[in-house]
């Protein structure tokens, strides 16, 4: 194994968690549509019910994303986290209040009332979607840092800190980019499209899935008008190049000339589109059809996949500086040494145990649909 | 020079990026000993449902794990941010160290979490749809995989205190790893890991035998809480003995390693030979601190001075005085610029890239101590050190004893009949046992102040570039959010046990 082939391995196994993540979102989707959707206060907990056996999945990929993310790329770490802090500190703070609403809300001796903890749920259901959402585009769009490693011992510098944003809204200028906002918002429906097809496929009951055909067009036109529209952009955009000496510069066109040059990613992504669009017309279109969550989620996940990988390989810099254009990130000024990539190559052969077991336990789960007897059992939510 | 770049670093800012982080790490370790502790006992309350088939302990098991379920999310939801301040607040941190660091939460993720939040689902929601032994093994792998992430957390934290397992490479300016093996087994980690893990069951079992008692003062589900109590006690006397041995075994380490945390620990301004414990200042144990930090009672253990000016060891190896450390960090800054300088200079013809490497590698076990402006701000809090140090130890020992009586007395006597004050006692004990279990990690934590990752970087060339309002304003509103959100959990698991009936 060359170093290169670690680094591009690595950005792979980030790219893929994050694609993933993007599919689990789902849980957030569903939250921020759970009042529509569910409609009365027996359906809504139907709902949250639903999502409620899932959303430690979505969570724990957050944190093995940012701990893969930690290991194998620690110059994004230290510079996306210390620079975006408002960005992700509120990204961090609603996923906080997500996780406890679930087994607080209905709770006996819940003192805020389970309207509070229903209100959390739909917050982390619309901004986790959009800031998420928001901090992806950013790797197409740049953000505003500069990065001089030289700071730590240079005497005459103005302070020893290697990664400093460029300005004091420390991420949440980002927000003022409407490229920006158009990504985060069709991520946000995309959240919600997914979680209408997951509550109908995962909840037995009538009211609830002929709600769900209605909402799915509500959800699909925006998402689908965004997307297309960020698409676009995207690969009409100058993109960040990086030559054979690791300078950057604009490139024309650039991640258009990366999905014909890695015309394997433009396959991946095809094939990731028609499959999340196969999942809602279908779902739309043919009565009775509940199982549009599998072809449109493995859509998402090879969609999301490609447009990160597009980001980052065929000599491009992934988490480009608008501030300073050479303290752009690539995959090799900011990747781990060899070393402790190869280590963690080893470590990541366990991963498809680990899927293994994930979906053994969740067909268990779901084998039987949830239905109105399980939100009366002990350990309903 | 160097001296005024330091000074350029807003102090505000590195004290609530510390704040901040400290409030998390205490508010996650309020969550995170129960859930370990709890994860044992009721495994063991189910794997007695599996194997007598009794639907007493079946029912038993269900109430453990819904007092485990409402306390579980915190510990996540906690946990997550303790994760992402490394970058937020810790960014110079991030980068120097990440190579290695970033590993165990990687690791932790993957192997850990994932076994975690999978069979927690199956645990809750599996009752009736798998098999009984199916859910008794999910119940174990949830207690499993607390287990894991414990152990991958705490060689990070371990590390942090005795970094091994790397080399600093100054052309990526950072340290990089060279052996995954000496950070994941390092003897510090498994030292830590099995104090820090014993002393977490130590919880569980106080909550259970605390929980228990509730019930016979209020005389209700004796029979859940003679048996659960049975449990709670064996748990808690043979964790609190494996606390206290795995306690010696890390004060030996701390004065391996840290000299300086347990010179505060101790409030040892003067160190020597034969030097006793103090159980508080004006008594002591004879030899005791020797024999704790040495084995050997007649062991030299240096004072805060002696490390200060300068000492030989117990093995004759001469440790440098403070002053004299700070000079040899300078050197290694100092030759890292400039071979960095003629690295990148066309002129060098790689000699003097060379001559400055050597210097470099000489004075580098010393890089840290070149960020110190004075000798003094190497000495940690000593008072905060001094008194959490004997609240551990005490609380400690006074558990072994408690223990040891409530097993006496469930299985000798009949405990549905004591006195009330005896039922109280056990529940008021429950608070007791979460101070000294915080108190553990303010020991370890402001002993190694002002070392983000000892004698490497201190905490005000580790913290990111941000304006101290912005952590000020973090920091309350995670205070509000983690007291109101501990609130709301205390109120459901007292409405949870005040309401159950067996």
């Amino acid at each position: 194994m060359t170093y290169e082939f670690l680094q591009h391995y690595w950005c792979f196994v980030v790219s893929l968690l994050g694609a993933i993540l993007v599919f689990l979102l789902f849980v957030q989707g569903a939250n921020s549509v759970a009042r529509s959707l569910g409609y009365t206060e027996e359906g809504r907990r139907l709902v949250y019910n639903s999502t409620g056996r899932k959303w430690e999945f979505t969570f724990t990929t957050l944190v093995t994303f940012g701990g893969a993310f930690f290991a194998s790329f620690p110059l994004f770490y230290s510079t996306s986290f210390g620079g975006a802090y408002w960005l992700w500190m509120i990204i961090l703070f609603t996923f906080v209040l997500q996780a406890v609403s679930y087994e607080f809300q209905n709770k006996i001796g819940n003192f805020l009332g389970p309207k509070t903890f229903q209100f959390f749920l739909t917050l982390n259901g619309i901004l986790g979607p959009l800031l998420l959402g928001g901090a992806v585009a950013t790797f197409f769009e740049g953000s505003n840092f500069i990065v001089e490693k030289n700071n730590l011992i240079d005497a005459t510098a103005i302070t020893p800190i290697i990664s400093r944003w460029a300005n004091a809204s420390h991420g949440l200028d980002a927000l003022l980019n409407p490229w920006v906002l158009v990504f985060g918002f069709a991520v946000v429906f995309l959240a919600r499209v997914l979680g209408i097809l997951y509550v109908m496929n995962n909840v037995n009951d009538e009211d609830i899935r002929s709600r769900g055909s209605v909402r799915l067009i509500g959800a699909a036109v925006p998402f689908l008008v965004l997307f297309v529209g960020y698409l676009v952009h995207l690969l009409l955009k100058e993109g960040f190049a990086v030559d054979d000496f690791g300078r950057i510069y604009m490139e024309p066109y650039k991640y258009l000339n990366n999905f014909i040059e890695m015309w394997y990613l433009l396959v991946v992504l095809l094939i990731g589109v028609v499959l999340v669009l196969y999942g809602i017309g279908k779902t739309i279109f043919s009565k009775g059809y509940i199982g549009g969550i599998w072809p449109a989620g493995i859509g998402t996940v090879l969609t999301v996949l490609a447009l990160l990988l597009c980001s980052a390989w065929n000599n491009t810099a992934y988490y480009p500086s608008t501030a300073d254009l050479q303290s752009s990130l690539t995959i090799q000024n900011s990747c781990s040494s060899e070393f402790t990539l190869t280590t963690m190559f080893w470590v990541s052969l366990l991963v498809p145990f680990v899927l293994a077991y994930i979906i053994y336990a969740w067909r268990a789960i779901d084998a039987k649909k949830l239905d109105k007897e399980d939100i009366k059992t002990d350990h309903a939510y | 020079m160097l001296q005024n770049l330091i000074l350029d670093i807003d102090a505000g800012m590195i004290d609530w990026s510390r704040a901040q982080f400290a409030l998390t790490a205490i508010y996650h370790w309020l969550f995170v000993p129960l859930t370990l502790g709890l994860a044992v006992i009721m495994g063991i309350v189910e794997t007695k449902y599996y194997r007598t088939k009794d639907e007493f302990w079946k029912d038993a098991a269900k109430f453990w794990q819904k007092l485990f379920g409402v306390n579980f999310a915190m510990g996540v939801a906690t946990g997550i941010i303790l994760e992402f301040e490394f970058g937020t607040n810790w960014s110079n941190y991030s980068w120097f160290v990440g190579d290695i660091f970033g590993a165990p939460l990687a690791v932790e993720g993957i192997v850990a979490f994932f076994m975690e939040s999978t069979f927690v689902a199956v645990m809750f929601f599996g009752w009736k749809k798998v098999s009984p032994g199916f859910h008794l093994a999910s119940t174990w792998l949830t207690g499993l995989g607390a287990t894991i992430s414990a152990w991958w957390i705490l060689v990070a934290n371990a590390w942090m205190q005795y970094p091994v397992g790397c080399e600093f490479n100054p052309d990526t300016m950072r340290n990089e790893m060279v052996s995954f093996a000496e950070v994941a087994l390092s003897p510090f980690a498994v030292s830590k890991f099995c104090h820090t893990v014993t002393s977490a069951w130590i919880i569980g079992a106080i909550f259970c035998v605390g929980v228990c008692c509730w019930f016979l003062l209020k005389k209700r589900n004796t029979k859940l809480a003679v048996e659960s109590m049975k449990i709670g006690a064996g748990v808690g006397l043979v964790a609190a003995l494996l606390a206290g041995a795995t306690g010696h075994k890390s004060g030996m380490d701390v004065a391996k390693v840290q000299p300086m945390k347990l010179a505060a620990m101790e409030a040892l301004y003067d160190g020597g030979n034969e030097v006793g414990l103090k159980i508080i200042e004006g008594i002591e144990l004879p030899y005791g601190l020797s024999i704790m930090a040495t084995n050997d009672p007649q062991g030299y253990v240096p004072g805060i001075n002696d490390i200060l000016n300068g000492y030989t060891d117990n093995n004759g190896k001469v440790e440098l005085s403070v002053d004299e450390k700070i000079e040899r960090g300078k050197k290694a800054i100092e030759a890292l610029a400039n071979y960095r300088q003629a690295k990148f200079a066309s002129s060098d013809d790689g000699t003097a890239a060379a001559y400055n490497l050597s210097i470099l590698k000489e004075n580098m076990p010393y890089f840290g101590y070149g960020y110190i402006k004075d000798k003094n701000d190497v000495v940690p809090p000593v008072a905060v050190n001094f008194w959490a140090f004997r609240i551990m130890v005490g609380v400690g020992c006074l558990f072994i004893l408690f223990f040891a009586v409530v097993l006496f007395m469930v299985y000798k006597k009949d405990v549905t009949k004591l006195k009330s004050w005896h039922y109280w006692l056990a529940i008021l004990l429950i608070p007791l046992g979460y101070i000294g279990s915080e108190c553990g990690w303010l020991v370890a934590e402001f002993g190694r102040q002002p070392w983000t990752i000892q004698d490497m970087l201190p905490t005000w060339a580790a913290v990111s570039d941000l304006q101290s309002s912005s952590v000020i304003i973090t920091f309350f509103l995670f205070l509000v959010l983690f007291t109101t959100m501990l609130a709301v959990e205390i109120n459901i698991l007292l409405k949870q046990i005040k309401n159950y009936q067996s």
